[in-house]
Order: structure tokens, then C-alpha cells, then sequence
């Protein structure tokens, strides 16, 4: 089995991880890969997700803060289980 | 980069481009400088004297004319602005010798005397009393006259300490801030200890890591000076002028496409191109010209592309890094803009645009250090004269930043 990462996470307090292949279909097991602490994990995709979009790493709800590089990157606006799509129909940010 | 530093992966080690002595070929000018390219420039300075400037650059093969939008009836910080940029664009290293074409004499030989204390060779022509084809006809004989004598120049061995190298990204996706945003970190992170005079700028993007950015200046009142610039476009700009939470242009809808959705995302992915360890020295005006020596500094730069690197290059920077996501295909008219990518989609449908492929940051099968040096590598051969994509598809955007509308 390849060691290539179908999505990659930048921190460990991170609770969204980004696809890093294109084709990505619903259903895949992915393997995840922390570029912090090279640590690995696994999440099976509930949405078909393109390339460089994000999934959730935990059940997310309408409210929660989105983290990634550790830090506060905006807003849930919708709810996004273990392994959906999180995009601009669910998520937004906290300025302007 | 949260509260700590990320901390580099266990196959990152030291490597030959951190540890050797890196030089390069360019050309030393009048005032020190060191330039990469030598250009013979036809310079407007408003956009009457386009047409004349750009049948200059027909006739005679080999200089370069450009073309912009403005100069015209600006007053007070835009149109110093305006000056600052035309007189640092023909200042540039990268540029040999200047012919400045203006609608009258008066403020044509206002940039003719900021571009002649470098010592380059600088002549103007104002239009009003002569018309267009006695003018084109004498500036046509005096861009003959540079352009041979820029051609005998010789480039010269300089230290990567004579190097200027600035950055800033766009088209931004999700992949930016994992791969070539961090790629050129790392090649700061090596190279601004060596001496590289450094710049990034985006004040606008930074927006969501502005208390990182705060906190990376070489002091707190450095850190405080960046924070009042930060702030005061939030203010000034932003809320005075905003419809709504600026979803339609920040991020834009390329950022959208590959994957990012807030502002905050946008910023932190930004700021992974000042590295892990750089702190910054100064924070600089628009096309400002640094005086505190070799560093990384700040410019207050809007976050669009061809500004922004236009600015840069009028502050004196020679050479551009650009990382980009979902492909912006930018280019300088005096400046070589390295691409950096790591999508790989990106590099299938429009890989002609990209100098520096990171895309094994994606697969685990390059590290950051070992990008960093392939950026580093790509920095000296550019230096040296190896065309990059934007030069070879012709790409010259020259994009003057204007502060508000002209009386």
C-alpha cells in the first residue's frame, strides 16, 4: 500500500485536514498525515472533495470555531461530521 | 506556526545550499546596487506619453516600454506615491539606462533627477510644444545610444549578500500555505542570515495572523509601528469602504476554487513565506527604498499581485518569489517573478507558468528543506540570466497603486 497522504493536517489541534489528491471520492479510507509531527491517522471521506479542500476531523457544529495551524481560522455556519466537506456553505470568517 | 514553532520534520537536515557559499553573476551599477537584468527603459510618466514611450520601444529592438494608467492631476501622498514609484522603477538595479517621456517638461524632469542620483544614464522628453513624432523621433536616437552602450556591460561575481530577493504570493489555495508558501520560508529562513536584503508586504491578507505577524518583528516598537500600519487599513479602507464581509474578494473566488473559505485561513498560509526564524527590521511605506541594511522587511503593499510585486521592484527589490495555488500567471516588467507551486492539478493544466515544482511537499516525498534549496538553486540560476516562465510568456504587468481618486 502507498505511504502517499490523501490529505495532510498542519497541527495536531487542528480539527479540519486538507486533500491533497485530486479524484478524491466518498468513501475512500484516507490515510492523513500531521506535517508538525509526522504523526498519521485515518478518516473515511463522506463527500466526494476536490483537491485542497478541507474535511473535518470531528464532528463539527454550526457555532464551533474552525482550527487549523492550530489557530482560529473562522466559523462553523453549518454542521460538518468526521469526514465531510467543509467550504464556504459551511464555514466563514469571524472578520469584516 | 501556532503559539510555538512548528517543528521541522525528522528528515530535514542541514544541507549544501544552507552551508555553501553562494554567489552569482549580475551587473554592479553606479550607486553599488547589483542588478540581474539591464534594461534599457522607455518610461512614461503619465499615460498620454504611453503611445510615444511604447513606438520608442518599436524602434528600437531590445528596450522596453511601460505603458501604466495614471499621472495625472494626483496631489498630496498619491501622488508622491506616483513619483516614488516611477523614479524607484527606473532606479532598479535591474534597469541600465532610463528615457523618461512626459506630457510637459516640469514633472518628466522631476523623475529624470530622482532616477540620476543612482549616476545611470537618465534623459527626458516632455511632448507639449513638440508632438509626438519629433519627440519619438530624439528619444528614439537616445535609446539607440543606452541600449549600445548597455550592451557592452559585463556581469560581475557578487556574494548572495548583493542579492535583493522579495515575495508574495497569489491565486492562494489550501496547497500554498503547505507547500510553496513555507518552501520560500525556508529559503529565507537560510538565505536572510546570509545577508539577503528580504521583503514581504499583502497587509490586507494578513488580516486573521496580524498578532503573528506583530509578534515576528525585530522588537516591540518595530511590532507596534506594523500593527498602526495594519490597523489603519482595516479602519481607513476596509470598514469605511466594505458592503459586506468582503466574501467576493477576500479570499477570491480562485482562493474559493481550491479550497480556501476565511480570510484567517488565507492569512496564515501567507505568512508561512516569513519562515521560522526571520524576524523582520523595518516597516516600509509603498515603494519605499529600505535604509537599515541587509533583513527582511514589511511593505505596506495592497495584496493584488501586479501592485504589489510593482511596488517591491520600485523599492529596489531584483528578484521575485511567488508562490501560487490555483496558477496566477504575473509578471514584471524589470523584475524575473519565480513561480513556486505545489498542486498538482496546477501543474497539469498550466505548468508553463511554473519555475519551481514543490509538489512532493504533498506526498511526503520532499521536504521543506530540500524545497527550499531547490528554490535557492532556482534564485541563483535566475540570477544568472535563466529565463523564467512569466519573462518567456511575455508577462510585464506594471501596475501603479493608487490611494484615492485625482483632483
Amino acid at each position: 500500500m502507498s505511504n502517499i497522504p490523501q490529505f495532510l493536517v498542519h497541527s495536531p489541534e487542528d480539527n479540519v485536514g486538507v486533500v491533497v489528491v485530486e479524484d478524491l471520492k466518498a468513501g475512500a479510507n484516507m490515510l492523513g498525515v500531521i506535517t508538525e509531527n509526522n504523526s498519521t491517522l485515518h478518516v473515511t471521506a463522506k463527500h466526494d472533495i476536490p483537491i485542497g479542500h478541507k474535511i473535518a476531523l470531528k464532528d463539527l457544529k454550526t457555532g464551533d470555531t474552525c482550527i487549523k495551524y492550530g489557530v482560529d481560522v473562522g466559523r462553523m455556519t453549518g454542521d460538518a461530521k468526521l469526514g465531510e466537506h467543509v467550504h464556504i456553505h459551511n464555514h466563514r470568517t469571524k472578520r469584516w | 506556526m501556532a503559539k510555538k514553532a512548528t517543528k521541522t520534520a525528522a528528515t530535514d537536515k542541514p544541507t549544501s545550499a544552507a552551508a555553501s557559499n553562494l554567489s552569482f553573476h549580475g551587473w554592479r551599477r553606479e550607486n553599488k546596487r547589483v542588478g540581474v537584468r539591464n534594461h534599457v527603459l522607455i518610461l512614461p510618466l503619465d499615460d498620454l506619453s504611453n503611445a510615444a514611450c511604447e513606438a520608442v520601444a518599436n524602434n528600437i529592438k531590445g528596450t522596453l516600454a511601460i505603458p501604466h494608467a495614471y499621472g495625472r492631476l494626483q496631489f498630496g501622498a498619491d501622488l508622491d506615491l506616483h513619483f516614488r514609484t516611477l523614479i524607484g522603477t527606473g532606479s532598479n538595479p535591474n534597469v541600465a539606462a532610463v528615457v523618461v517621456i512626459g506630457i510637459e517638461d516640469g514633472w518628466t524632469d522631476r523623475v529624470v533627477r530622482g532616477i540620476a542620483k543612482t549616476g545611470k544614464p537618465v534623459v527626458g522628453f516632455g511632448l507639449e510644444g513638440h508632438g509626438d513624432i519629433a519627440t519619438i523621433a530624439k528619444a528614439s536616437y537616445k535609446a539607440k545610444e543606452f541600449l549600445h552602450w548597455a550592451s557592452e556591460l559585463q556581469r560581475e561575481e557578487c556574494g548572495i549578500d548583493e542579492l535583493w530577493v522579495s515575495t508574495k504570493c497569489g491565486e492562494s489555495d489550501t496547497t500554498t500555505g503547505l507547500g510553496s508558501c513555507p518552501t520560500v520560508g525556508n529559503m529565507y529562513d537560510k538565505l536572510i542570515p546570509k545577508g539577503v536584503t528580504g521583503v514581504f508586504g499583502e497587509t490586507s491578507e494578513i488580516t486573521g495572523g496580524e498578532h503573528i505577524a506583530r509578534e515576528r518583528a525585530i522588537n516591540k516598537a518595530i511590532g507596534d509601528k506594523w500593527f498602526k500600519v495594519w490597523n489603519a487599513y482595516q479602519q481607513d479602507v476596509i470598514e469605511a469602504n466594505k458592503v459586506d464581509d468582503l466574501s467576493e474578494s477576500q479570499p477570491t473566488k480562485g482562493n474559493i476554487a481550491g479550497g480556501l473559505s476565511s480570510i484567517e485561513e488565507k492569512a496564515m498560509g501567507n505568512l508561512e513565506k516569513i519562515g521560522r526564524n526571520c524576524k523582520y527590521i523595518e516597516v516600509l511605506g509603498p515603494a519605499e527604498e529600505p535604509q537599515a541594511g541587509p533583513g527582511l522587511y514589511y511593505m505596506d503593499t495592497s495584496s493584488a499581485a501586479a501592485e504589489c510585486v510593482t511596488l517591491m521592484a520600485a523599492g529596489g527589490w531584483v528578484v521575485h518569489t511567488f508562490p501560487t495555488g490555483q496558477g496566477n500567471v504575473i509578471g514584471n516588467p524589470i523584475v524575473p517573478v519565480i513561480k513556486i507551486s505545489a498542486n498538482p492539478k496546477t501543474l497539469r493544466t498550466m505548468g508553463e507558468h511554473i519555475d519551481v515544482d514543490v509538489t512532493g511537499i504533498l506526498r511526503r516525498e520532499q521536504t521543506l528543506d530540500m524545497a527550499g534549496d531547490a528554490l535557492i538553486d532556482m534564485i541563483i540560476r535566475t540570477s544568472n540570466g535563466r529565463v523564467t516562465a512569466a519573462e518567456a510568456l511575455g508577462h510585464r504587468e506594471f501596475s501603479l497603486t493608487k490611494l484615492y481618486r485625482s483632483a
